[in-house]
């Protein structure tokens, strides 16, 4: 739709300039506001080998090697992949596997690294100071080397957005301060802490994807955040940049919903958000690329919420990666793990921890310790369905949730597919308003996993088919090539004293120099 | 113009075969489990539908009424219909194997499905003209697929809905299908036919 | 009379007419092949065991369709596939003789190898590679688990091992009607890793 006829519908109050749905729901911000607080270097640090969308990395070190700040210690596997560095200077330990942050409660190969307190970096990375005259593949190469995925949560390897597509220019970048997750403050603590960094940053992106506009969006419930990235902007003279204040509601920092907010785009389904000529990027993201290009510093901190309503005392803490979590917990007073649940990330799409030892990994954009009561939710019995309406009114992607979770439920995948299972973001606005108490979003993951596993089958099978169906082509082949080679045999050997000179001289003839050391051949 | 509209309305939704003469319930109940299903179905039997009550006139006003053999006429519409039901059973086959299997036994019972043969009877018994039959019986023919197609939507809506295990399956389907008949009620008086 | 003439010669001439037409028709919609089969033959796993009694899977496919089997023989693809072909059949689903094995896949035991290639020959889908007089061993990937190289072997040096569970893999569980239960039992049946 022509963008003047959108504006024209909108002011005429007959299409919404907003996502559709979304909830309101207590943002219980503890943290807001308050400084971010330097976390002490733990004495061993857990590096599990994918903290990233893709392949799993493999280990470049052995146990017992030196090891210093930044040095590369996993080298990335394929395309869709990112390096692991070392968070700080000290001696590898093991190599093992331990738990992670997965909802499955399986472990992943992990490289234990002993801090030995001096935190020597490695300087083998250049400062690229002059990066705006540097060719933009350079510079991106720069954001793979460092290990760079998105730090809002999704830990999309980030390089590979930055590519300059002549089919799909990008004409406008949009820096992601959203964070409409209730509890965390971590991007609204670094926006206010290094909003000069971020705005570099930007400028860094928009010089490597060729675009001319750029946005900042941020929620208004950050005034200091909106202050200090304003003054930013001004300070730095940018042109065509824009801070946008945008109304608090949650999923607004889903990525294809601030699109939509900001600029009217719809991205369609299945498709990225370079279709549609944009390029989003979460600030925290933003702030590790300048760290990268500029001080030629791999990534190996980041700043982690650690909030709750069962903790003491809440805080944003800049974090080591691999930093075990308890010892967070326990920085911030967290005695006791009875009663309490923990999540990883924020409520409403954050996995449950079994246990707190557990490694800070580049996701890691929230820690919180739950009372029972609060998560009283989730110790409810679910109910029937009473077709209120109210998921479907909630859904920020116009689907129909009670319909994909009976459908879900019943086994029916197919029909789940063909009601766009698969363009549900897993928001939980859904179950959030759900009066029943049904886990609708477990439903479609349920859903989801089982059509990925009929999918992977049905490969394996096509391929198995494949296999066999060449090796009985093969078996047919081989047959027939030895009855074609017994008969011309059998024929030349035929009784026939008379004709034993023209038999010779017919074996000579056609008898291939492959299927026998016939002495008569040489005759 | 505005009578072939009329007698299109009526046919489909006012005088609606299945739910206001009842005819036609067999495939109506037997092919509603899956939409994709009834889909092929309502397009069998329209297709079945149609041209039988158009032939059906052609045979009652060129050869019966003529040669006085009006006795004859069950005989003459069954051969019609069970040849159109021949056809396009072999036609379902090569296309579409699956739908054939799908279908089953419903295809080869188009042939005694009461209301193809109602649709043929009553045409000729209105004595319209050869443009209004034909409009007749495919408005009848629509007006059956048209609430097949609803239904089968229904039915697999509720299939997997919470429903008391001994209403489950085709209990809930014959309430449902009797709801629809009431809604189709408030169409009754739309057209004077 | 003349009345019952012209009835009897009318219907006559309608029967034969109709007759015509379809014999017409039948010669228009002639079927090729046996599609049915591809389509059942795309719903089996590929495992080429044979426990379903049939040479492989597109030979089950075939009797299935011609309605010489029943739609339950297929062990590896287990229920799921037997409601599958059930459904596309049109006929009532029916148990399973046997229960489906959790996957399994072949491993040479290299030491005891002696290089004769008899399972090499044995395996369906080509997945054991070496060559005689040198080691065999199963491609991990390629693997079925139909278990037709075991008896071949003279050495016995095949063991059938569980497919390990990845992390990638693995997938959200149906969510438990009673959630909190749910919690407990997720809370009891960890032991602490680390």
């Amino acid at each position: 739709m022509p963008a003047m006829l959108r504006t024209l519908a909108q002011r005429l109050g007959l299409m919404s300039d907003t996502f559709p749905g979304g909830i309101h729901p207590e943002e219980h911000k503890l943290s807001a506001g308050l400084p971010i607080e330097m976390n002490a270097l733990a004495p061993i640090h857990i590096l599990p080998m994918k903290q990233h969308i893709g392949e799993a990395c493999s280990p470049l070190v052995s146990v017992g090697d030196r090891v210093l700040r930044g040095q590369k210690i996993a080298k990335a596997e394929g395309y869709l992949s990112v390096p692991v560095h070392a968070p700080t200077s000290g001696t590898v330990v093991k190599i093992e596997e331990h738990a992670i942050a997965h909802p499955s409660g399986m472990g992943m190969p992990s490289i234990f690294i002993e801090s030995d307190g001096d935190d020597a970096a490695d300087a083998s990375l250049q400062p690229l100071t002059d990066w705006i005259n540097c060719d933009p593949t350079m510079l991106r190469e720069r954001a793979r080397v460092c290990g760079l995925a998105g730090l809002g949560g999704a830990v999309f390897p980030t390089f590979i957005k930055l590519v300059k597509d002549q089919r799909y220019p990008i004409d406008t970048v949009i820096l992601n301060g959203i964070e409409c997750e209730p509890f965390l403050t971590n991007d609204h603590a670094l926006m206010q802490a290094h909003a000069d960094e971020i705005v570099v940053g930007l400028a860094m992106l928009r010089h490597m994807v060729g675009a001319t506009a750029a946005l900042i969006a941020i929620e208004e419930n950050k005034p200091e955040a909106i202050a200090a990235l304003q003054q930013a902007v001004a300070d730095a003279a940018m042109d065509q940049v824009q801070v946008v204040v945008l109304p608090v509601r949650y999923p607004q920092g889903s990525e294809k919903q601030l699109i939509y907010s900001l600029t009217g785009k719809e991205v369609p389904a299945g498709k990225l958000p370079m279709h549609v000529g944009v390029l989003c990027q979460n600030v925290g993201t933003t702030k590790a690329l300048h760290d990268a290009i500029l001080l030629g510093r791999p990534l190996t901190e980041r700043i982690v919420t650690v909030s709750g309503d069962a903790l003491p005392t809440p805080a944003n803490l800049c974090v080591r990666l691999g930093t075990p979590m308890r010892s967070l917990l326990e920085r911030q007073g967290l005695k006791s793990m009875e009663g309490v649940e923990l999540i990883h990330g924020g409520p409403m799409m954050g996995e449950r921890l079994r246990h707190p030892d557990i490694p800070v990994v580049k996701s890691t954009n929230g820690i919180l310790a739950l009372s029972h009561g609060f998560m009283s939710a989730a110790h409810s019995v679910e109910q029937p369905c009473i077709r209120c309406g109210h998921c479907s009114e909630a859904c920020p992607v116009s689907l129909v949730p009670n319909l994909l979770a009976d459908q879900c439920r019943a086994d029916q995948f197919d029909k789940a597919e063909s009601y766009n299972l698969f363009d549900c973001i897993e928001c939980g606005c859904c179950s959030y308003v759900c009066p029943s108490n049904i886990p609708l979003v477990h439903y479609f993951r349920y859903g989801k996993g089982q059509l990925a596993l009929q999918r992977r089958e049905q490969a394996f099978a096509e391929a198995s088919r494949q296999r066999s169906e060449s090796r009985m082509a093969r078996i047919e082949r081989e047959k027939a090539e030895k009855a074609a080679r017994r008969s011309r045999v059998r024929k030349a050997h035929a009784p026939a004293a008379s004709d034993a000179k023209t038999a010779d001289a017919k074996v000579a003839a056609d008898t291939k120099p492959a299927t026998g050391t016939d002495s008569k051949e040489h005759s | 113009m505005i009578d072939f509209a009329l007698i299109l309305l009526s046919a489909v939704l006012v005088n609606n075969y299945v739910l206001t003469k009842f005819l036609g319930i067999c495939p109506f109940l037997g092919t509603s489990a899956k939409v994709e299903t009834a889909v092929g179905m309502s397009f069998a039997v329209m297709f079945v539908m149609t041209l039988a009550s158009t032939a059906s006139w052609l045979v009652q006003q060129y050869v019966l009424i003529p040669l006085d053999l009006l006795y004859l006429q069950t005989i003459f519409f069954i051969l019609i219909i069970a040849s159109l039901v021949q056809f396009i059973e072999m036609m379902i086959h090569k296309t579409s194997p699956v739908l054939y299997q799908g279908l089953g036994i419903f295809l080869p019972l188009i042939t005694t499905n009461c209301a193809v043969l109602g649709v043929a009877i009553l045409n000729v018994q209105q004595d319209q003209s050869f443009l209004s039959s034909a409009l007749y019986g495919l408005g009848a023919a629509m007006g059956f697929a048209l609430v097949l197609i609803l239904f089968a939507g229904l039915r697999e809506r509720i299939e997997h809905a919470p429903a008391p295990a001994a209403f489950k399956g085709s209990a809930l389907a014959l309430i449902t299908a009797g709801m629809m008949s009431l809604a189709f009620m408030g169409f009754s008086g739309l057209v004077k036919v | 009379m003349s009345n019952l003439l012209y009835g009897l010669l009318s219907l006559g001439a309608f029967a034969l007419l109709a007759g015509l037409i379809l014999a017409i028709a039948q010669k228009l919609f002639r079927i090729e092949g046996d599609p049915m089969a591809d389509k059942i033959d795309a719903l089996l796993p590929q495992t080429q065991c044979g426990q379903c009694g049939f040479p492989g899977c597109k030979p089950y496919a075939t009797a299935v369709a011609g309605g010489e089997a029943d739609v339950n023989h297929c062990v590896p693809g287990g229920e799921k596939t037997m409601l599958q072909i059930a459904d596309l059949m049109g006929v009532e689903p029916k148990a399973l003789e046997e229960e489906a094995a959790a996957p399994r896949i072949a491993f040479v035991r290299e030491d005891e190898c002696i290089g004769c290639t008899l399972c090499i020959k044995a395996c369906p889908v080509d997945a054991i590679v070496g060559a005689p007089k040198q080691y065999h061993t199963v491609i991990v990937d390629h693997c079925t688990g139909c278990e037709l190289c075991i008896e071949p072997c003279p050495v016995d040096c095949i063991d059938m091992l569980t497919k390990p569970e990845l992390i990638e893999h693995w997938s959200w569980p149906l969510p438990d009607t009673k959630r909190s239960q749910l919690a407990h039992q997720r809370r009891g049946q960890h032991a602490g890793h680390a």
